[in-house]
């Protein structure tokens, strides 16, 4: 486990950024109460095997310990880094990008299970949608019950969803919480 | 032939005619005319009963019957008419073939048929009191019978011979016989007293119920000892019934996402049929059924609940984590348990979930992800070499919920009844005992909010479960506090030779038929001290000769307990804490001589002290013998 070194932050950073814009100052600035203090400490990443975490710093402390061979994970995981060297963001992050999100999508109940096996959004599922959405901006996907179901990047603008035929694709899938069921393994 | 039965029949007739014609002319005409409506059903009945008995012969017959009958027939009621000639004819045709037979039933039709002449009314009335007491001599025949049957089987049970063994074991087992033999073994010998077979001891008939309920059931013979063993009979089969069938599937909710209320309106809508799980628990859901898989709903994925037992909730219970602690939980995977502590604690302090398998630890992260706990971290380690990694007295609470034979758990593995033998129970054993004492040296006795240790297997075995914790409080300064779960039957304080400490009463164990849940064992220790107990072995006489020296030599035990629990368990920190000052400096330079030269000294006394108490038992053993 080490901390991320400079390109590392950077790109993870810009990932997240996508998705929750100016809140990454919120997440990298929250107050946890993880760890056995009393008093709220900080987050921070760290690496280990290929896959970044986001830990408090408290449980980052005691983690030392545990040698690098046997530790499988820490806090949450958010993303890993794949053999060609770029950073993807995983399904295992959904609940912090859904606290902090700005871009947010709510699919109807009739299209939430296509999602859940890893279709991309179709105009005909959109139940809301959030205003001004870039295209190449990460979206939050939820039902209608504010639960959030994975996420993904918008493929069009607001106001060019609006002008869609129905079978378009609004949201393009990249992760979903039905991958629980369908890739444990890859997790 | 047929002239000679005609004659014969005739005959017959004459003779049996008087003795109803004598009754029949007592009683009146009218209530002979007040039978004659049943008369017809009797008669009809009696009819009916033997169509078959009819033959080509007694064509002739019914010709002259015919004659005999229509005069009388003329004679009786309107009402009864031609119905009641032809019933006669009928009757007489079977009664033709009976006669012959000679059976009681067909003396009776003989009078009835052959009431001729002489006086209607009381022929009639001859004829259906005739009727009545053939039906009542038939009931009461008949009940007798059945109380024969019911007596004569107990009566005569008794266990199959060798010869019939061997037959049943070469062809494919007779189900039905041997449920019925189960049944009537387990009745027995539920009040053996009263319903023993002479000369037939109890054992041969567990011997029996043993083989019979292995084969019925497939159990293994070790297994089906040990549960013979541990149950009366009643309760052994209550047992085993309640193993066939599935327990209710049981979810958990996850407080840190949502509500119970609100989750069950939910899944509630989603065509879940559920109900809160009991009064003990207040996030456990029970589902009876579904219509969408329940291990796939989109608020599962959400990880808004877990699926999990009724009975892995109770570890946890007694567990009561409290906010900002540090817990340990050594055989984590697939996680239920862990997120269910991290749900307790509210996403604070900090858990450590540890998993020995490789494989079982994806399901572990993910389970923890999908719940959302942020305050794990997961490693990869045998449980027992986790003091040296945390550190000894680092931790406020333990959850152990060790390997074991599963044999709680029959109801989701079947495969469990044929594959555990004596010496899995006792690799198992091992390895818990091992792993409890890793879990004790983990926790810090001076904890503030802990200081606590909970042990659970999903077995039902005393070497599990009871042998275990007696072997953890010989080994270190721990006592049993009681689990918080006032449901659950306590655990055995002594079986068969075993001898336990009388405090594991403390202990629950829970079974399937009696609690609707898998088997489990639950078990709450709390450390006292950072303390181990210096090596106290099995033998009580060497504790005695170790208390008398350590009374004689009190400062110098201490490094030389140490020294002894050093090389056993490599416990250089413990040995620091009871350094205190300069005396013991000093003695500890001077020690190694010293120290040699008691340990000589013990190991002298301690053989003498052996030779004696051999020579004591030698003489109690003798005197019984002699008496």
């Amino acid at each position: 486990m080490r901390p991320l070194d400079e390109t590392e932050t950077t790109v993870v950073f810009e990932k997240i950024f996508k998705f929750v814009g100016n809140n990454l100052k919120n997440i990298v600035e929250n107050p946890s109460h993880e760890g056995p203090e009393p008093e709220p400490g900080r987050y921070c990443f760290r690496l280990q095997k290929s896959r970044v975490y986001y830990v408090s710093e408290s449980l980052v402390k005691r983690a030392t310990n545990v040698s690098r061979k046997s530790l499988v994970s820490l806090g949450t995981c958010i993303g890993k880094y794949t053999h060609a060297g770029s950073f993807h963001l995983t399904i295992m992050s959904l609940g912090l990008l859904a606290a902090n999100a700005k871009h947010k999508v709510w699919l109807k109940p009739t299209s939430e299970m296509s999602f859940l096996y890893g279709n991309h959004v179709l105009k005909g599922g959109l139940g809301r949608i959030t205003d001004s959405i870039v295209p190449g901006d990460g979206v939050v996907v939820f039902s209608m019950s504010d639960v959030p179901l994975g996420f993904g990047i918008a493929a069009k603008s607001t106001q060019d969803c609006r002008k869609l035929d129905p079978n378009g694709i609004v949201v393009l899938h990249q992760a979903d919480i039905g991958e629980y069921l369908r890739d444990e393994d890859e997790l | 032939m047929p002239a000679l039965t005609r004659n014969k029949k005739k005959g017959a007739k004459l003779q049996t005619e008087t003795p109803p014609l004598n009754r029949r002319t007592k009683s009146n005409t009218a209530p002979a005319k007040s039978h004659k409506p049943p008369l017809k059903k009797q008669r009809k009945g009696i009819s009916y009963e033997k169509p078959e008995v009819v033959s080509n012969d007694d064509e002739e017959e019914e010709e002259e019957e015919e004659e005999e009958e229509e005069e009388v027939s003329e004679q009786s009621d309107e009402e009864l008419g031609s119905d009641f000639s032809s019933e006669e004819e009928e009757d007489t045709e079977p009664l033709a073939d009976d006669f012959l037979g000679g059976s009681d039933d067909e003396e009776e039709e003989g009078t009835l048929g052959s009431s001729d002449s002489d006086s209607d009314g009381s022929d009639l009335e001859k004829e259906s009191k005739a009727i009545d007491e053939e039906r009542e001599r038939e009931e009461r025949d008949a009940k007798d019978e059945l109380q024969m049957n019911i007596k004569e089987q107990p009566d005569e049970f008794r266990l199959p011979t060798k010869k019939e063994l061997e037959e049943e074991a070469s062809g494919p087992p007779d189900l039905p016989a041997l449920q019925t033999r189960i049944k009537e073994i387990v009745r027995i010998l539920s009040n053996f007293k009263d319903l023993r077979p002479e000369g037939v001891k109890r054992k041969e008939f567990v011997e029996q119920l043993k083989a019979d309920l292995a084969s019925y059931y497939g159990y293994n013979e070790f297994l089906i000892g040990t549960l013979v063993e541990m149950f009366p009979p009643v309760e052994l089969m209550e047992l085993i019934e309640a193993f066939e069938k599935k327990r209710p599937t049981s979810i958990r909710t996850n407080t840190l996402k949502t509500r119970r209320r609100d989750l069950a309106d939910v899944l509630l809508n989603r065509g879940v049929n559920l109900d809160p799980l009991s009064k003990w628990s207040k996030v456990g859901l029970v589902v009876y059924d579904s219509q969408v898989p329940i291990g796939a709903t989109p608020e599962y994925l959400a990880g808004f609940y877990m699926l999990q037992s009724a009975s892995s909730f109770l570890p946890v219970m007694a567990l009561a984590p409290r906010e900002n602690e540090r817990v340990v939980d050594m055989a984590a995977a697939p996680g239920g348990k862990t997120t269910y502590v991290a749900s307790l604690m509210k996403n604070t302090g900090i858990i450590y979930a540890n998993e020995m398998k490789v494989p079982r630890l994806k399901s572990l992260t993910a389970n923890l992800h999908r719940m959302g706990v942020t305050n794990t971290v997961v490693c990869n380690y045998d449980g027992r070499e986790l003091p040296k990694v945390f550190g000894q007295n680092s931790v406020d609470r333990v959850l152990l919920d060790a390997p074991c034979s599963g044999t709680g758990v029959i109801s989701k593995d079947e495969s469990v009844k044929t594959s555990k033998s004596a010496n899995d129970i006792r690799k198992f054993a091992d390895l818990q005992k091992q792993l409890i004492l890793a879990a004790i040296d983990l926790v810090d006795a001076e904890s503030k909010t802990g200081g606590y240790i909970v042990y659970s297997t999903c077995s039902i075995m005393i070497p599990e479960n009871e042998a275990v914790i007696d072997y953890a409080l010989k080994k270190r300064d721990v006592k049993l506090v009681p689990c918080g779960l006032d449901f659950g039957q306590a655990g055995f304080t002594r079986f068969r030779e075993h001898r336990f400490h009388p405090t594991l009463e403390k202990t629950r164990r829970f079974y399937p038929h009696v609690h609707n849940m898998d088997g489990f064992f639950v078990a709450k220790l709390k450390k006292m001290s950072n303390e181990t107990k210096a090596s106290e072995g099995d033998e009580p006489v060497e504790t005695k000769e170790q208390a008398q020296l350590s009374s004689d030599d009190d400062e110098d035990d201490e490094p030389k307990q140490d020294t002894k629990v050093d090389e056993n368990k490599r416990r250089t920190p413990i040995s620091k804490p009871n350094n205190k000052g300069d005396k013991n400096k000093n003695t500890n330079v001077e020690g190694p001589r010293k120290q040699k030269k008691k340990r000589s000294q013990w190991k002298a006394e301690i053989a003498q002290a052996r030779e004696d108490k051999r020579k004591v038992m030698r003489k109690n053993t003798k005197e019984p013998g002699r008496k």
